[in-house]
């Protein structure tokens, strides 16, 4: 079907306030770049930031981002000499980008953890491991977060 | 309102096992950004500490922050060599503090 | 396919509709939803009465991610609510003295109640929700105050005994003195009201399936109520969720345990005849 230019404005103007009213983020601000990699500096104290061994799950699309389940699971021996220290998450568009800290102990055995955590708006999810050793590792995943039509 | 916490420790186990811890507790984790009908900021109030102990000593605790969801729900492993209790502890904004305990039986 | 129907081409609703319902992830899933070891019924034939082929629970239309919330008791969030009220079933309250354990001992008794509501109740000459009846216990046996529609006690107690019932068969009376009242809820499910001039049928009969913007059109069933929605980060009723759609219509929604809620929840419920009790199902 063709939708006349008058019916296609009036729909823009229509959903665009319900779309507003939808959102309670207005006024609020969010987590720059500097902050987020302020926090990974402070996390890594001095030590480079490398790739590999740590895995970050997360969704590709949230439907809500009130409750998002991440997953993180770091390779290690988990021994005294040799375990992950800790993983911080970050979230990198929201107001602060602080989410969780895991501190972990060779006890562990394997070193992953998983909770659900809020995502203001669509953003990357940063997870960074700390080893005994004082190196670092990190990865990222790219969750888009959806603002429902009709949430209700 | 915090309730109790929920807690999930398989009863047995065999030495070196890595078994499958999940909690989950009953918070709003107020994060401090929402406004109330009135207009104000509505004070944070979250959960803001999780340890887990084996038998007096710590395995695995988490720090937390207003990011994480309403009614936390963390989960994480241990590697069980012998029997013994578990005791979890959860800090909250106020003060007030939030334990469970649970013993596993380890062959 | 986008459908559009004689009577929506008519009407500004279809460029609406149109426009805003994407065909992309068109269609329920075939996921099965299995707790704890059992396999709950999640799409079955419709019943007679209703206008579609096959029903599906709103399960079927959410992200694997929401989905397996579900699909564990301890996962689950709303488990939070159940236990709480477990706890308040044994607590005595009210002038007699008594708690729900009292009369009802063990909650398991309750099996099956959930499935029936609303059912016509001589007492009051019109339907009964559970709501309806956890409050008459309250006042008439315990001596107690009657909750509030969403008070927590409330929501937690119907989220327990409605449990009781989880995997069976929504097997609601239609004819009788119900028959009335299915059709006073069927002329609100079809009767466009709010600035958006929309019907509960435009969304959740012609469109299930469909996405308007970001959300995943179910059928609207409520046989997972209470639910635990992502969004509420808690429990909620289905008259609050009833509530919620007027609202997102523009319409003035009725109150909550009004005549024309417990209608419409009457036929709504009719509509899901043969779909498993689900709750605490887990929404987003």
């Amino acid at each position: 079907m063709k939708l006349s230019r008058r019916k296609v404005l009036a729909l823009g103007a229509g959903f665009g306030a319900a779309a507003l009213t939808g959102l309670s983020t207005s006024g609020i601000a969010f987590a720059d770049e500097a902050a987020t990699q302020a926090a990974i500096d402070a996390f890594a104290a001095g030590a480079e930031v490398g790739e590999g061994r740590i895995s970050l799950t997360a969704p590709e699309i949230a439907e809500n981002g009130n409750t998002v389940p991440i997953s993180v699971d770091v390779e290690s021996e988990m021994t005294e000499a040799d375990h992950v220290a800790a993983v911080m998450i970050l979230a990198s568009g929201n107001p602060n980008p602080g989410v969780i800290t895991f501190n972990f102990t060779p006890m562990n055995g394997v070193a992953a953890a998983t909770t659900r955590i809020r995502l203001a708006k669509t953003q990357d999810v940063i997870a960074v491991a700390k080893m005994s050793d004082g190196s670092v590792f990190m990865d990222k995943k790219l969750v888009k977060v959806t603002i429902g039509g009709c949430g209700g | 309102m915090a309730t109790k916490p929920r807690v999930k420790v398989p009863k047995k186990a065999a030495a070196g096992d890595v078994i499958t811890i999940k909690t989950l507790i009953s918070h709003a984790m107020e994060s401090g950004q929402r406004k109330g009908k009135d207009g104000n900021l509505i004070p944070r109030k979250i959960i803001n500490k999780f340890t887990a102990e084996f038998n007096g000593a710590t395995v695995f605790s988490a720090d937390i922050e207003p990011g994480v969801a309403a009614n936390p729900f963390i989960e994480f492993n241990v590697k069980v060599m012998e029997s013994g209790t578990f005791d979890f502890k959860w800090l909250d904004d106020d003060g007030s503090e939030y334990t469970s305990s649970k013993e596993i039986a380890v062959e | 396919m986008i459908k559009v129907g004689g009577i929506f081409a008519a009407v500004g609703i279809a460029a609406m509709l149109a426009s805003l319902v994407s065909p992309a992830l068109a269609d329920p899933d075939n996921n099965q939803l299995i707790i704890e070891g059992e396999l709950i019924v999640t799409d079955v034939a419709a019943p007679d009465s209703s206008p579609l082929d096959h029903i599906y629970s709103g399960w079927r239309f959410r992200s694997p991610e929401t989905q397996s919330l579900q699909m564990d008791d301890f996962e689950n969030p709303g488990f939070v609510a159940v236990d709480a009220a477990a706890e308040t079933w044994e607590t005595a309250d009210g002038s007699e003295g008594k708690s729900c354990a009292s009369c009802h001992e063990d909650v398991s008794s309750l099996a099956g109640l959930r499935a029936e509501l609303p059912k016509w109740d001589e007492a009051t000459n019109k339907p009964a929700t559970m709501e309806n009846l956890i409050n008459r216990c309250r006042t008439d046996r315990m001596g107690a105050e009657a909750w509030g529609w969403e008070q927590k006690e409330m929501v937690n107690m119907t989220a327990l005994i409605s449990l009781q019932s989880r995997g069976m068969p929504v097997n609601i009376q239609t004819d009788g003195p119900m028959a009335e009242w299915m059709e006073k809820g069927k002329d609100l499910y079809y009767t466009r009201v709010g600035q958006l001039n929309m019907s509960c049928s435009n969304c959740h009969e012609d469109n299930y399936g469909n996405q308007i913007r970001s959300d995943h059109l179910s059928q609207g069933q409520i046989n997972g109520f209470p639910v635990y929605r992502l969004k509420w980060a808690g429990l909620g009723s289905i008259h609050r969720r009833f509530k919620g759609c007027m609202e997102n219509i523009r319409a003035t929604p009725f109150k909550r345990g009004s005549d024309e809620f417990i209608a419409l929840e009457a036929y709504v419920a009719s509509r899901g005849a043969g779909l498993a009790v689900e709750t605490p199902s887990v929404r987003n």
